[in-house]
């Protein structure tokens, strides 16, 4: 079998274990948690194909993540649309905003690019926040559909976010291996290079940003029935924001480990701090653990191991 | 062929009516100081400046190639290529990293495996390196990948921009004999844009001397190159 099979593979028996974690009825507070680490999971997987493999930092992730999410809340208030519907749905519009930075890349690079995401944030915030038919500024409540397919809705949840972030791991991984990763790897290097070998920077810088921005929208169109009310601070919150660079970062850039490994220790180290110590204090710990390892190990948790292998 | 290229950057021309022929198989050196448009030149060639004047074309087999509409990417399919100026490798990316990107264009990773070994066979540091990042190497190892990078793509023409920039003199020659060796190996045509007048004429055919922007004198072999002794005291300052 090809390695592609075979990653195919293992990425269908993590769904498995995931409906079966599902079906093992341990206390609903996991799945919830889990949720958003598996949330966080595509967020930081999504960033990274821009951010990391690209090398261009993105700091409007709340903008597509929450582009996602009222994608879907229009389709449920409109037309009641099923999940894989907002799901698709949500994926695309965010991917059309993304193809739209990705035009951006052609006048701005470094950070002049990542300033230009930030006030991409704030001025989507700003048309929800006028457009009444989605809640406007005071929000709205998302009935959840009656009956899911199995168990309760959230463990229902929890299981398509296992899904989709096995397939967003998987897309990063051929995205990576394939000359597409090459390509980018060699215009975060040095673009002008890149050019001069013949590389098509602008197509590829295009790509990346279009399939970055479908992850995030992916991520955010199942956070209605997640939450079941949704209100622009909630869904344009900065944890995004700081939580798609910072898992990245903390993982390991260069690899599709990397934001695997940081959303899931960075995930549940907030989770547990909401519990154990309050949920204010989820930013300082990513900030603090960010300011670490930019100092310490610039190359993220992979580099880190690579690195102590000798290698 | 490069005929009554005008080309500048917004407002400043820098090009004036260059005119200039490489022939298949010969070694042109296009001579001048820092700031006489060589480096211009090279880039409206290679696609990378958009020529606001004249023609630029490729002729093979009696079919006349427009580059001036083309871009880089088209360019380099048709067996164009460049080491750059200032080597512009990819420092954070391991030698063998640099050498596959040189063979980005989908016609050239059919032959992947075969010019990976010509290059390594080229320049035998390279394979001992392979596996380092090519900004932890030497200034000379660096311009001999540069070059290996460029030979990656299977190019017909070869285009050199200032080998020679910020090297040792004993690099600089043993830089130009590689060149010369290569051209001979692989049949290339080459253009080289140097300052370096005694180095660039030991292994050119001929070459044009381009002062601001205009080519000033066109020697047809090396010796009328090296006997030009105004262009050699006003122009080169040797």
């Amino acid at each position: 079998m090809t390695r592609m099979g075979w990653s195919v593979l293992v990425g269908i028996a993590v769904i498995a274990a995931g409906i079966g974690l599902a079906s093992l009825r341990v206390n609903p507070y996991v799945y919830f948690a889990g949720y958003v680490i598996l949330q966080y999971v595509v967020i930081a997987t999504a960033w990274n194909i821009l951010g990391g493999y690209a090398g261009y930092v993105n700091f409007g992730t709340p903008a597509f993540f929450a582009l996602g999410a009222y994608a879907a809340v229009f389709l449920i208030r409109s037309i009641k649309a099923p999940l894989p519907v907002l799901i698709v749905a949500g994926g695309l519009v965010a991917a059309l905003l993304g193809l739209g930075i990705g035009y951006l890349t052609l006048r701005l690079r470094g950070t002049f690019f990542s300033i230009a995401t930030l006030a991409l944030s704030v001025v989507l915030q700003t048309m929800i926040i006028n457009w009444e038919y989605v809640g406007g500024s005071r929000g709205i409540s998302v009935l959840r559909p009656s009956g899911p397919p199995f168990g309760s809705y959230v463990t229902f949840l929890f299981t398509v976010m296992v899904a989709l972030a096995v397939v967003a791991v998987l897309a990063a991984r051929f995205i990576e291996r394939s000359w597409i990763g090459r390509g980018l790897a060699a215009l975060r290097d040095n673009e002008e290079a890149a050019e001069c070998m013949g590389v098509p920077t602008l197509r590829l810088k295009l790509f990346a940003t279009t399939v970055s921005g479908f992850f995030l929208g992916v991520a955010g169109a199942p956070f209605p029935y997640y939450v079941t009310f949704v209100e622009p601070n909630s869904a344009f919150a900065l944890d995004y924001a700081v939580n798609a660079l910072a898992m990245p970062m903390i993982g390991g850039t260069t690899s599709w480990v990397g934001p695997v490994v940081g959303a899931v220790l960075l995930g549940t180290a907030s989770q547990v701090a909401t519990v154990t110590i309050s949920s204010e204090l989820n930013l300082l710990i990513v900030g603090v653990v960010l300011v670490a390892f930019v100092v310490l190990a610039p190359e993220g948790l992979v580099g880190l191991v690579r690195r102590l292998r000798g290698r | 062929m490069v005929r009554a290229v005008e080309a500048g950057y917004g407002a400043v021309r820098v090009l004036h009516g260059v005119s200039l022929e490489v022939r298949e198989g010969e070694t042109v050196a296009l001579l001048g100081t820092n700031g006489n448009g060589k480096s211009t030149l090279i880039k409206c060639i290679m696609g990378m400046v958009a020529p606001a004047g004249g023609e630029i074309f490729l002729e093979r087999e009696g079919r006349r190639v427009d580059l001036t509409r083309k871009s880089t990417e088209e360019i380099v399919s048709l067996g164009i290529a460049l080491v750059p100026e200032g080597r512009r490798l990819f420092p954070k990316l391991s030698v063998e990293e640099n050498l596959l990107l040189g063979a980005y264009r989908a016609q050239a990773r059919a032959g992947i495996a075969r010019n990976l070994a010509f290059c390594f066979e080229a320049f035998p540091v390279l394979r001992a390196r392979r596996r380092q990042l090519a900004g932890s190497m030497s200034g000379g190892e660096q311009q001999m990948l540069a070059i290996a990078r460029a030979l990656m793509s299977s190019p017909q023409i070869l285009l050199v921009d200032e080998p020679s920039v910020g090297l040792a003199p004993i690099l600089v020659s043993r830089v130009i004999a590689k060149i010369k060796e290569l051209k001979e190996q692989y049949q290339l045509t080459v253009l080289m844009a140097e300052q370096n007048f005694n180095q660039a004429t030991k292994i050119a055919d001929r070459g044009y001397i381009i002062v601001h922007g205009k080519i000033e004198f066109e020697g047809r072999d090396t010796r009328e190159l090296r006997e030009n002794e105004l262009v050699k005291k006003y122009y080169l300052g040797v």
